[in-house]
């Protein structure tokens, strides 16, 4: 088949690629772009490792053909950080054991993000049924829910002390 | 204060952010310039000979670069001495649909795909075994010829005297109990990347590098050098980063000797990434295992004989199989005290994907029937099941009777820790209709005490280097999958020398740089790996303190090294005074190099501390370089008895768990749900307890998944649900609260007193469940999962209503609608219904 050029927005750069018509994403970001943060755990949209966000929707990567994503925004696990170091819901994930083998953790990230993202302060089925797009094999999933509500905690004490301070002045 | 500084803290993995920001490099994700794909085919038949294969029109296909097939590496391998029947392409014959053929290597995925299609294959189908107790029946068309019956092996052990046991007993229950298979399905599949060097004095093909998915480099390297003929020094075995393991990685995969083969072939690099569907051809699970077990008791619950027969449904080649149906007798001591015991095993081979080490290896099964059957006793004589715990436990030290040892013993401080929390002396009994509690024990060994391959060689060893720049490079072997086995390693370092762990660097499991460790497999890392890390720490140490003795004019034993500082005896103060410039970043004004530390520091006149950068210094002029070394080799006195397959089972420490399980069955569907489950675990000292305590959760969820859906189906020899939708590990709204607390029995010989802790709890779960389901409902469920078609059958069982037969008539390489058979219908090219929304019904597509 032959390749055709196209252009990929990709963690708020763009990318020249030539790529097969069939090219899916997934390959597209590990194989050509080296972005290997985003994984293959299957080959049929099941487990969820390969989540990246579309205009900050989390999809699976492994199934999006990458020429149909042109002119859109798209996040990889690469793309998050906080200023070269760890955003809150990463260093959470590491001090509470959210992640152990860490295969499926960049696919949980994305989804994670977008869960925090639309829906600040969720319940714990909210947060359940969120992750349930994701597989996990190592953890049972108790710790990346201590993770997630410690980031919750955290970041809902500093909204409080923000509306105080701006009381106080 | 605690006696430690950084042993005991929960500490984020020292790879975690690698993980959390996908920067960490695993298998699949390396590549090198050249690199081909590699792609295999597999056989469509369980069980059939080869009579012809032609690989001509596929090597004429532009951008093949080579195919493999069995007789370019015919040398027979296998993960057991025992068990070498193994080659890497088949060799005459293929024995399970998914046996591996040939192998194309080509310069992309497509293209390798393509070719797969050229390959031209003569098959002449033989008769297939796929129920082990028909294959044990077996006389011609054997699946290996060497093993008469088609049994890979068989073991029939007694230990006291079991009849006498059972004749003195006041009750005896027997039954069959049946758990089906499971596989790892760990998140990662399988990779290898493979690539040669020339060597630049022959100008030949020369050292091979692997880069590949493996709990077990060494025995990678060594298995390669078997299969490739070259010495073990020509071939450097790199794992990177291992997407899970659970045992699915703890052997030599196939695919992993394939690119070898491949690379060698093609004269350039090769990489090879299973499908998931492969991933689970490649298997090497937890077999099926049909365990009758018979129990007899005194009245007040105590134990006076068991006997167990087990028979295993092993697939296609012999794997661990040896060893798991070992560990399965084996293991029915050390847990509690049995005086009498028979054991009767049957490894079987059958035409399917071989089976293998799984999490709780060997163990798991047995511990199902034999902690439902306690429960059954328990009911019958109107015991608390807590209670017949309690009248069977081991009083350690002690030996068991089939030669196992046992110090620390935490089991009866879980069985407390569980009841209690649980609130089961209250609970139990008062809970709402269908709804129950439920408890069971399990224990695991803290690595195998004899290894695979017998010999004197230390299990682990760990070399440390300390350079001028006050950085601690530590090299193990030990495999890190996941587990922390880096971090462990890091934190013993770091709490014997006194050093915060930011100094602590490991360097591991790569076969040129690390010196040899068995791998990651019998929950052996923390204790094996973790006692030489600590040999290792206190060898370097010594010199530093010699050097520093010298300096601050004291007795070697009067030097203490903590905080980040080494100091003498009494100065207290030196603790909390850490000079500007020189904290844990191992910067002092850039003079370490230079060597003028010293020089500076001379006109000082207060030598009672120094700071760790200046007493490695000093130690370094002193003894000209600082590298220490430790091994680990687990005492004879733990290595078990002498009768013939006294080798499996005996471990220098065991983990206890207790578990209660509280559930609910629907009775008008059959669906269970699992509301909490409480695990108490006895991990010896946890030496990171959010670690420790993810292990044990993540056991617990995987016996969880085997209670309650995982299963492996077949259909003549065609696994049905090879996806991981469709084998349906319990997702995130499927997965209950598990709330773990640990027990800290502090062993004698573990490092710090610390033992297992990733694969101890998984056994109890699943008996905790049931057993629940029991206090629940009364239904006794032998046959795991407990799916609502067991559930619903059982309880119409119960009542004495007719049975349902849910898959009567139904076809599942046929089926009629996706409901019937969910996962199986891309065979045969079938794909499941369109939902009425989706666009692509719009265009008329069927």
């Amino acid at each position: 088949m032959k390749k055709e050029l196209i252009e990929l927005r990709i963690n708020g750069r763009t990318h020249e690629l030539a790529v097969q018509p069939n090219a899916l994403l997934l390959d597209v970001l590990r194989q050509d772009l080296n972005l290997t943060g985003s994984k293959r755990g299957c080959d049929d949209s099941s487990c969820g490792a390969c989540t990246v966000q579309v205009d900050g929707v989390p999809m699976l990567a492994c199934t999006m053909l990458a020429a149909s994503y042109q002119g859109c925004e798209i996040t990889t696990v690469e793309g998050i950080s906080d200023g070269g170091g760890l955003a809150a819901l990463q260093k959470a994930y590491g001090d509470f054991g959210g992640s152990q083998c860490g295969y499926c953790t960049p696919g949980f990230m994305m989804t994670v993000r977008w869960l925090l993202a639309n829906n600040p302060n969720p319940t714990d089925s909210e947060i359940r049924e969120a992750l349930s797009s994701n597989l996990c094999r190592c953890t049972g999933y108790t710790q990346m829910y201590q993770a997630i509500r410690a980031v919750i905690d955290a970041e809902s004490k500093e909204r409080l002390t923000e509306v105080a301070e701006a009381t106080r002045e | 204060m605690s006696e430690f500084s950084v042993v005991g803290k929960s500490i984020a993995m020292v790879d975690a952010a690698g993980k959390t920001t996908g920067a960490g490099k695993y298998a699949d994700d390396f590549s090198v310039p050249g690199m081909l794909v590699g792609k295999i085919l597999h056989s469509p038949y369980p069980h059939a000979l080869i009579k012809r294969i032609d690989t001509s029109r596929a090597r004429a296909l532009e951008g093949v670069v080579a195919v493999v097939t069995g007789d370019d590496a015919p040398n027979p391998y296998g993960i057991l001495p025992v068990g070498h029947d193994e080659t890497a392409l088949a060799v005459g014959k293929v024995r399970y649909v998914g046996d591996n053929v040939a192998c194309v290597a080509a310069v992309s995925e497509d293209i390798a795909e393509q070719a797969l299609e050229l390959i031209d294959v003569d098959y002449e189908p033989l008769p297939a075994y796929f129920d082990p107790e028909q294959s044990m029946r077996a006389e011609r068309n054997l699946i290996h010829e060497n093993r008469p019956n088609n049994i890979e092996k068989d073991y029939h052990h007694v230990f006291g005297d079991p009849e006498a046991g059972f004749a003195d007993a006041d009750y005896v229950a027997e039954a069959r109990y049946i758990a089906n298979e499971v596989t790892h399905a760990a998140m990662e599949p399988h990779c290898t990347l493979a690539s040669f060097e020339i060597d630049p004095h022959a100008g030949t093909q020369g050292r091979l590098t692997v880069w590949s998915s493996t709990q077990v480099p060494y025995y990678l390297q060594h298995k390669l050098s078997l299969v490739l003929e070259l010495p073990m020094s020509q071939i450097r075995v790199i794992k990177p980063l291992v997407g899970g393991g659970f045992g699915g990685k703890s052997e030599i995969i196939p695919l992993e000797i394939i690119a070898a083969v491949a690379a060698r072939a093609a004269k350039a690099p090769v990489k090879i990434t299973y499908t998931r569907e492969e991933v689970f051809w490649a298997h090497r699970g937890r077999p099926r295992t049909i365990v009758d077990l018979k129990t007899g008791v005194k009245n007040d619950g105590r134990i006076t004989a068991v006997a167990c027969k087990v028979i295993q449904d092993g697939g296609a080649y012999c794997s661990y199989g040896v060893v798991t149906i070992l560990y399965s007798g084996a293991l029915l001591g050390a847990l509690y005290d049995i005086p009498n015991i028979r054991y009767d095993g049957y490894r079987v081979l059958t035409n399917k994907p071989a089976c293998g080490a799984m999490r709780g290896h060997g163990t798991v099964n047995v511990r199902f029937a034999f902690e439902s059957q306690m429960d059954e006793i328990a009911a019958k004589l109107g015991l608390d099941p807590a209670e017949m715990r309690r009248v069977n436990l081991l009083n350690p030290p002690t030996v068991t009777v089939n030669g196992l040892r046992v110090l620390s013993y935490g089991l009866p401080e879980c069985v407390s820790q569980v009841i209690a929390r649980s609130g089961w002396r209250v609970r139990r009994g008062t809970l709402p209709k269908g709804r129950g509690l439920g408890m069971a024990c399990s224990h695991y060994v803290s690595g195998a005490a004899n290894s695979i391959i017998r010999s004197d060689m230390p299990h682990s060893t760990v070399n440390i280097k300390i350079d001028r720049d006050g950085g601690v490079v530590v090299y193990t072997g030990a495999a890190e999958i996941g587990q922390g086995s880096d971090t462990m390693t890091a934190q013993v370092v770091a709490e014997v020398l006194g050093c915060s762990l930011a100094r602590v660097k490991v360097v591991a499991a790569d076969t040129d740089l690390t010196p040899i460790d068995l791998g990651s497999y019998s929950s052996r890392v923390t204790f094996m790996a973790g006692n030489a890390a600590m040999r290792a720490a206190e060898d370097v140490k010594k010199n530093i303190v010699s050097g520093a003795a010298r300096r601050m004019n004291c007795a070697p034993e009067d030097v203490v090294m903590a905080g980040d500082r080494v100091r003498k005896r009494g100065a207290e103060s030196a603790l909390v005074e850490v000079p500007e410039g020189e904290a844990a970043s191992g910067h002092v004004d850039g003079q370490i190099l230079r060597g003028s530390v010293l020089q500076s520091r001379k006109e000082q006149v207060a030598e009672d501390h120094m700071s760790f950068e200046e007493a490695v210094v000093g130690a370094i002029d002193f003894h000209g370089g600082l590298t220490g070394t430790g091994s680990y080799a687990p005492p004879v006195e733990a290595r078990g008895g002498k009768h013939k397959g006294a080798g499996v089972g005996p471990s220098p420490a065991y983990s206890y768990s207790a578990q209660v399980a509280e559930v609910s069955v629907d009775e008008e569907t059959g669906v269970l749900t699992v509301h909490k489950i409480w695990a108490a675990h006895d991990c010896g000292r946890a030496l990171n307890p959010v670690a420790v305590e993810g292990q044990v959760i993540g056991s617990v969820w995987m016996g969880l998944g085997q209670a309650l859906q995982e299963e492996m189906i077949w259909k003549d020899g065609l696994v049905m649900n090879p996806g991981l939708l469709e084998y349906r590990s319990p997702s995130s709204v499927e997965s209950p609260e598990v709330e773990c607390i640990i027990v800290e029995s502090i062993d004698p010989e573990g490092p710090f007193g610390a033992k297992e802790a990733g694969e101890g709890s998984l056994a109890a779960t699943i008996p905790a469940i049931s057993n629940a389901i029991y206090d629940a409902v009364e239904v006794r469920l032998r046959e795991a999962p407990f799916t609502p078609e067991r559930v619903l059958a059982a309880l119409r069982a119960k009542r004495g209503a007719k049975k349902i037969e849910m898959t009567e008539g139904v076809d599942p390489t046929e089926p009629a609608s996706f409901r019937e058979h969910g996962g199986a219908l891309w065979y045969r090219g079938k794909g499941p219904e369109r939902h009425a929304e989706d666009p692509a019904r719009a265009g008329g597509s069927k």
